[in-house]
């Protein structure tokens, strides 16, 4: 059972439940929770085996080669630490999943939270599970990815919004950090799988990019786990709704610093830069942390600062370098995950139950809400390290390494103090949660009477709670294993012998704990009226990391505003011209060096047909452009002109297969612009003084037409001296040779496309999908220019003519126009299909293919709308662009994946000739389905724009009404009439 | 003899299209009306086809048949546009 692929599976769950919740109604809450849960629930079962070989110390690795040449190999590896923590992301996300269910309220999307809730859920498994260190470095940006969706769920929230970006952009920024400083761990090992690098600590530590490494990853690090000074975002964080804090902000994604801390310490602790810069933000997090969340009123605000200052204890333990301070670190990790999410799930409920988090308001709540009291009550105590509980058991090896830190005197007093500090302050905010909150009179302005919430709501506190408890008077028999074999993992040989505890004597920690206890419970009733007076925390309110960080932001904004400003432009004009006069000198400067000279090869004696048709094509393309600015039809016709003189170029210079296409692409592409021009908006000639253009204008249209000559002369250069030189020897020799034997196909272009680069043409046609569908969302809120909003003039005219002429009635115009072309242009359609089909089907062998041939079909489909309008072809043809193209991508990869189930890579295809009654042997091969597929696509993308840009015109009467401006077309979909 | 008759025929044919081109050309630039260039266009189409024809003729290859099929088959797709764009004001209605 403990196949190592079955991490992979791990792994996946989490990002298929992800997808599968996305596609849930939006009201479908508890289909979407029994997805969560039973995601969180089978990754847990099917993890649990693990534990079995990870208990004896070794290391379950899967690795799927990627690419290895790189050393980017994907690599699963599971050992105690990452056991211990995939377990605690799995099973604390259970319990949210539970908690969130009840949680959300009806009106909430709560698919999509359930969606990105998982997303999270495999990003974390992601980071804990990688054994290659890129890897893992990707599993933490999308950490901070879903973070910020999360967070950001209630987006019509501007705190949610804010917060959201703010943790995106501290955290993401870390992540680039981090992602550096694996790249140097890599150069300096030479490696990036995890076991290689974890063996190599001397010679990382000895290395010269020790320190930029080291750095780099902290930052990554501390900006992961909140560490001072960039905790600032984890406060903000608290817009999420309350599951989220629960489960990113307390148990999981901000442990993902300080788990990437203890996975790393091995290797880079024990030198004096570690000590210092990791013990300094630790002592400087949890004290800053601590004093902030005493003065806080809002009770996540609260649980918010003592999560960073306890992260600052983890981290604090891991700068003290010792391996019984790195025991500890890991064991109040997992304290303060399970403590921690049941006190946010708590105040989630209070929240939820009473209306109100802020504590100045709250008051008495133990008599309306019992059982969720005294839950809170056991965790608080808890947070606050009181005995019988699993946070005083790591809290007393805290104070005990406090008590043994090496470097000189000054550290040696001032640690332990300090460390007592921390912990009284602990008790202080604890005892001020509870008290404030459960106890006192009974409250008076409250927006909802309080009440016990539903049973199940508060099962995953219980669960926590009792976990609490069980861990705190047992430890050495409930998590002492699970613990033994973590440590082992992290510190091999260095593992320290130590004792899970209740009782060890009366010692110099346990005095520590006692003075911390009686300390805080003191302040707190000497100062409680005072600190519910008090609007922020004293001293260290005036340093708000978060105005600083919107100030750099704003900053930031400006300067690059301002260099866009200085370098960029909107108009389309001087960007060419840049581009142009780039390409110009990138293309003249080799020849600037090394000179200019032709190839030895003959020229070919002139055609004097071929050459009369050149001319005709030049000057069309000349004319079009200079007719393009005022006279735009013109100038489509010229352009029209040009395009049939490069077909016939093609033919000329033996490319019949892109001449076709080219030929059948040239007809709609002059359609669709056409199409379009009747919405453009009109242009006026400009007029200048006494009808003659300033200087300045005539200046700068010479030098354009000087940059314009002068690109075309040296494109022209360029290819004559690479024609007039022999063909290097490349691919295509490969191609034209292998295509019959390997791809089943005498066109070569059409196996290259279909074959030998089909996973080229699929990322294409997905483009061109996607593209068609931008262009259809696009066009669905066009508004057009408010002179082409009229119906055209020329409609308008013959409307006219018929109204006011005797016999006629408004409509006969446009009735009796085109008549015969309009019969034979819809007794076309078969003729075309069956010449579409012809292409396809043959396009193996002989020029076609489906792209030809879609696009073939597609001039059908534009053919029918021409002659009959928009209406009267969609009530004889029900054309679904969207089916067509879903079902032309559907048909390329299952093509390409039925490769995989003959056990061939991806897209290879298979090809035979098959003996048919009456035809006789015909070639047959599942390209054949794969071109199929490329042809439904490009019918259904072609027929979509066409369809977008046609339904402007039926639409435009609705447009005007100004009551409903924007009144998307209808594309017929199936149920619609 | 009746090789170089047929191949002085196609080469002249060939001349002559071309030239029939350039007219076509000269409308398509010149104008006036808008017509005059649609028509042009539609001209410089079937020549086109006739000169692939030629071609096909010269080089005995069936394959550029095809291009020639393809004008023919939807070659009048430009024009039809342009025509209905004059008259009506838009393509498709």
């Amino acid at each position: 059972m403990t196949d190592s692929r079955i991490l992979l599976l791990v792994l996946a769950l989490p990002f298929f439940g992800s997808l599968l919740s996305a596609l849930l109604p939006r009201t479908a809450r508890t289909a979407a929770g029994l997805v969560a849960g039973s995601v969180a629930v089978l990754a847990t079962a099917l993890l649990i085996p693990f534990y079995a070989p990870v208990a004896r110390g070794e290391i379950v690795r899967l690795e799927i080669g990627w690419l290895p040449t790189l050393g980017l190999d994907l690599v699963f590896r599971v050992d105690g630490l990452a056991w211990l923590f995939a377990m605690m992301v799995l099973v604390i996300g259970a319990l949210v999943v539970l908690y969130t269910r009840y949680y959300m309220a009806r009106e909430d999307p709560v698919p999509r939270f359930f969606s990105y809730l998982l997303a999270f859920m495999g990003s974390m498994l992601g980071i804990v599970l990688s054994g290659n260190l890129v890897q893992l470095a990707f599993f933490w940006e999308m950490t901070s990815l879903f973070s910020f969706l999360l967070i950001g769920y209630w987006y019509g929230n501007r705190a949610a919004r804010d917060g959201a970006r703010m943790a995106l952009i501290v955290t993401a920024t870390g992540g680039l950090c981090l992602l550096v400083g694996v790249l140097l761990i890599g150069r300096i090992v030479g490696s990036y799988d995890l076991d290689v690098v974890l063996a190599s600590g001397g010679t990382i530590r000895s290395s010269p990019l020790y320190l930029p490494a080291l750095i780099l990853v902290l930052l990554g690090a501390f900006t992961k786990s909140a560490q001072f000074p960039f905790h600032f975002w984890l406060p903000h964080a608290m817009a999420a709704p309350t599951p989220v804090s629960a489960y990113l902000h307390s148990a999981t994604m901000v442990k993902a610093g300080i788990f990437l801390m203890i996975r790393l310490w091995p290797i880079f602790a024990g030198t004096d830069a570690w000590y210092f810069i990791v013990s300094f933000a630790g002592l400087a997090t949890l004290l800053v942390g601590a004093w902030a969340a005493i003065f806080q009123h809002d009770l996540k605000g609260l649980l918010a600062y003592s999560t960073i200052s306890h992260l600052g204890l983890i981290t604090l333990l891991l700068g003290l370098s010792s391996p019984l301070a790195a025991v500890a670190a890991i064991f109040h990790t997992v304290n303060h995950a399970t403590f921690k999410a049941s006190l946010f799930m708590a105040a989630g409920i209070i929240d939820h139950e009473s209306g109100t988090r802020d504590m100045r308001r709250l008051s008495g709540l133990a008599r309306f809400m019992p059982f969720t009291a005294t839950l809170a009550m056991v965790a608080a105590a808890a947070m606050a390290g009181v005995p019988l509980l699993n946070g005083f058991i790591s809290k007393e090896m805290f104070l005990a390494e406090a008590l043994d830190a090496r470097g000189g005197p000054v550290i040696g007093f001032a640690l332990p103090v300090l460390a007592t500090l921390g912990a009284a302050f602990s008790v202080l905010y604890s005892l001020r949660f509870i008290h404030q909150t459960f106890f006192g009179p009974p409250p008076t302005d409250l927006p909802k009477v309080p009440h016990e919430p539903p049973g199940w709501m508060r099962r995953p506190i219980e669960i926590l709670v009792i976990a609490c408890l069980v861990v705190g008077i047992v430890p050495a028999a409930t998590i002492g294993p699970v613990l033994q074999s973590a440590v082992r993992s992290v510190l091999g040989a260095q593992t320290p012998t130590y004792s899970l505890a209740i009782w060890h004597g009366f010692s110099a920690p346990l005095l520590l704990s006692m003075i911390a206890l009686a300390t805080g419970t003191l302040a707190y009733f000497r100062f409680r009226d005072a600190l519910n007076r008090r609007a922020g925390p004293p001293v260290i309110a005036r340093f708000k990391g978060g105005r600083m960080f919107e100030r750099v932001l704003a900053d930031i904004v400006r300067r690059a505003r301002s260099l866009e400003g200085l370098f960029g432009t909107r108009r389309l004009q001087p960007q060419l011209r840049l581009l142009v006069c780039l390409a110009c000198l990138a293309g003249l400067l080799p020849f600037l060096q090394l000179g200019y000279a032709t190839g030895g090869l003959p020229v070919t004696p002139l055609d004097p047909a071929f050459a009369v048709i050149w001319i005709v094509g030049g000057i069309c393309a000349v004319g079009a452009a200079q007719q393009a600015k005022y006279h735009r039809l013109a100038s489509l016709v010229l352009m029209a002109g040009a395009g049939l003189v490069a077909c016939i170029s093609f033919v000329w210079l033996s490319a019949p297969d892109l001449a076709l296409t080219q030929l059948l692409v040239e007809t709609v592409t002059t359609v669709l612009l056409l199409l379009g021009l009747r919405w453009l908006p009109k242009r006026q000639p400009e007029v200048w003084p006494d009808d003659r253009p300033p200087a300045r204008v005539v200046f700068r249209r010479s030098a354009d037409l000087g940059i314009a000559i002068a690109a075309g002369l040296g494109a022209a250069l360029l290819a004559y001296a690479m024609l007039t030189r022999p063909l290097p020897d490349t691919i295509s020799r490969y191609f034209m040779e292998q295509a019959y034997p390997q791809g089943g196909g005498r066109n070569v272009v059409n196996v290259i496309l279909v074959d030998f680069r089909a996973f080229d043409t699929l990322g294409e046609i997905a483009v061109l999908a996607i593209v068609a569908l931008t262009i259809f969302s696009l066009l669905r809120r066009f508004r057009p220019a408010s002179e082409s909003i009229e119906p055209p003039v020329q409609q308008r005219m013959q409307d006219a003519a018929d109204l006011h002429a005797g016999g006629r009635r408004v409509g006969d115009t446009k009735k009796d126009y085109l008549l015969v072309p309009r019969i034979i242009m819809e007794w076309l359609f078969p003729v075309i299909f069956v010449f579409a089909i012809y292409l396809l089907v043959r396009g193996h062998d002989l020029p076609g293919g489906g792209f030809a041939a879609g696009v073939a079909m597609s001039i059908a489909i534009m053919l029918q709308y021409m002659a009959g309008g928009t209406r009267v072809v969609e009530s004889r043809l029900r054309i679904r662009p969207l089916r067509w193209i879903g079902a032309g991508l559907l048909l390329a990869v299952v093509t390409g994946v039925g490769a995989l189930a003959f056990g061939y890579p991806f897209l290879t295809s298979w090809f035979r000739y098959l003996e048919l009654p009456v035809i006789g042997k015909v070639p047959f091969g599942t390209a054949l389905f794969f071109d199929l597929g490329v042809f439904l696509l490009v019918v259904g993308a072609t027929a979509l724009m066409l369809v977008a840009i046609a339904h402007q015109s039926i639409r435009t009467p609705r447009a005007r009404t100004p009551a409903r401006p924007d009144v998307p077309p209808v594309i017929r979909e199936e149920g619609e009439d | 003899m009746n090789v170089l008759v047929l191949g002085l025929a196609i080469t002249a044919a060939q001349v002559l299209l071309g030239c029939a081109m350039m007219f076509a050309i000269f409308r398509l630039l010149r104008g006036p009306r808008a017509q005059d260039r649609i028509l042009g266009l539609d001209t410089l189409y079937i020549n086109a086809m006739l000169m692939l024809l030629t071609f096909g003729m010269q080089t005995g290859r069936t394959l550029y048949f095809e291009a020639a099929l393809i004008i023919a088959l939807v070659g009048f797709c430009g024009t039809v546009a342009l025509a209905k764009f004059l008259m009506r004001g838009e393509v498709v209605e």
